[in-house]
């Protein structure tokens, strides 16, 4: 046995697909919408929600005993935002161009439902350690989602993947633009990162079929 | 040890004991660092207004400011004037750069108050050049930038920055597609102040010309783009009376 248990392990690989928070459980979708247009800002973005549901989840974990139910959500929203601005604050004395890249995530991080779904769902209820697996475990199914709807979104909708030209040049008419291939404009706009989602889950269900509810 | 959570008095105790905690933490660390971040925006101002006039690091397609070290160096050798203008005077600043544009415009729409127009004179291989910083409104938040005019008042350099637009849309504002094709624009058309439009009806989107007054915009960021353009028409227009003087 490694160092985790078979249990402890199952916190961090259901989330990935079966359990996944943006196919299964439809959290989060706000900022899978909005910033998966680049490669680059969904992986920003999911070592930003990686970061704050570990340690938040840990920190919820331990106050659950003392958390009165009657303002748990609002005690919740506020251990998300002081996590973020103290993170954000180190970063702008410590790693002024990091906090630059950083800084527009903000926002979409304190807002982002998965990181308070997992405190109301999980985190008030176990222990630190699952708590911070659980965390993990949510944080990487969220970041799966975002990696692949960035890739084929900057892919189709700009002809390049973090920011490199990998289909040939647009305007010079390079590459397959060469052969009349055109980008894709509508690939940026939300729409199509709500489609692209619905492509995602609709595989998912029809390889597995478990996860499609009777009605 | 059984403690009653549910009861209001352990509640409200909870809930002010969690505001002042978290309170006193944050505004300990933001003062405690709050020099330290002072700095890196003043040396921020600095890279930026250099990155405008063409003092900057880029390779191919990145965006390389010079580095730390020697921003404080380079900004001394290659800003050569640094300008306040109020009304029809300019006056020599040596801290026209700290000036905070938010607080001037604010403080403007109050009648009697004259407001401060920082201008920095470049001067790059011989060749003078007036950085202009202006500042406006993007969808979310605040964009700010420099712009380099030459003194034909022909666009030589600019550098974007915003707050808080969209990720990898508006936010490319910054990048260098689309701040590079500012560059040779004209804003004057004749005797008449054009500005330079952020355009999604743009038929050059080679950017050739240089006197359509117009740049190509960026797909799914069409608020941001008409916010930048309306900042470079408002802000660029006060200076207008000064920069006219250079090339007579």
């Amino acid at each position: 046995m490694g160092l985790l248990s078979k249990k402890d392990l199952k916190l961090i690989t259901d989330p990935l697909a079966d359990n996944n928070p943006i196919t299964i459980q439809v959290l989060g979708i706000c900022s899978a919408l909005a910033i998966t247009a680049e490669l680059k800002a969904s992986i920003v973005m999911s070592v930003a929600v990686l970061f704050v549901m570990g340690l938040g989840n840990v920190v919820i974990s331990l106050m659950r005993n003392i958390i009165p139910s009657k303002i748990r959500i609002i005690v919740q929203l506020i251990v998300v935002a002081t996590l973020v601005i103290i993170v954000d604050l180190v970063l702008k004395a410590f790693a002024y161009e990091l906090s630059k890249t950083l800084s527009v995530f903000v926002g979409l991080i304190i807002t982002n439902c998965i990181i308070m779904g997992r405190f109301e769902a999980f985190a008030l209820a176990n222990g630190p350690w699952k708590s911070f697996l659980d965390g993990i475990g949510n944080a990487l199914g969220y970041a799966v989602i975002l990696v692949i709807v960035g890739f084929f979104r900057e892919l189709l909708g700009s002809g390049t993947l973090l920011g490199i030209k990998v289909l040939g040049d647009p305007i010079e008419k390079t590459g397959v633009y060469a052969y009349g291939y055109e980008n894709n404009g509508f690939m940026l706009l939300a729409p199509m990162a709500l489609i692209t989602v619905g492509i995602i889950i609709w595989v998912q269900r029809s390889r597995n079929e478990a996860l499609i509810e009777d009605n | 040890m059984a403690k009653n959570t549910e009861s209001n008095v352990y509640t409200v105790l909870f809930a002010t004991g969690m505001v002042l905690v978290v309170g006193a933490l944050l505004a300990f660390l933001a003062s405690s660092l709050k020099d330290k971040i002072a700095e890196n925006k003043r040396i921020e101002k600095q890279q930026n207004i250099l990155y405008a006039m063409g003092i900057n690091e880029n390779d191919e397609s990145s965006v390389e400011f010079v580095s730390k070290n020697i921003v404080g160096e380079e900004f001394n050798k290659y800003i050569t004037k640094q300008l306040v203008i109020t009304g029809a005077n300019a006056v020599e600043n040596d801290e026209a750069y700290l000036i905070d544009l938010k607080k001037e415009s604010a403080l403007a729409k109050n009648n009697n108050y004259q407001r401060r127009l920082p201008l920095f004179v470049g001067n790059k291989d011989g060749k003078e050049s007036y950085i202009v910083p202006v500042r406006g409104k993007g969808l979310w938040d605040a964009i700010w930038g420099y712009i380099a005019l030459d003194n034909q008042l022909v666009i030589q350099g600019v550098y974007f920055d915003h707050a808080g637009e969209t990720p990898g849309l508006g936010s490319n504002i910054k990048e260098r597609f689309f701040m590079d094709d500012f560059i040779g624009e004209h804003i004057m058309d004749g005797d008449t102040f054009k500005g330079v439009a952020v355009s999604k009806s743009n038929a050059d989107p080679k950017n050739i010309r240089k006197t359509d007054f117009a740049v190509d915009a960026i797909s799914g960021s069409t608020i941001t783009g008409d916010g930048l353009a309306a900042m470079l028409k408002k802000d660029l227009r006060m200076y207008l009376p000064y920069l006219k003087t250079l090339n007579q």
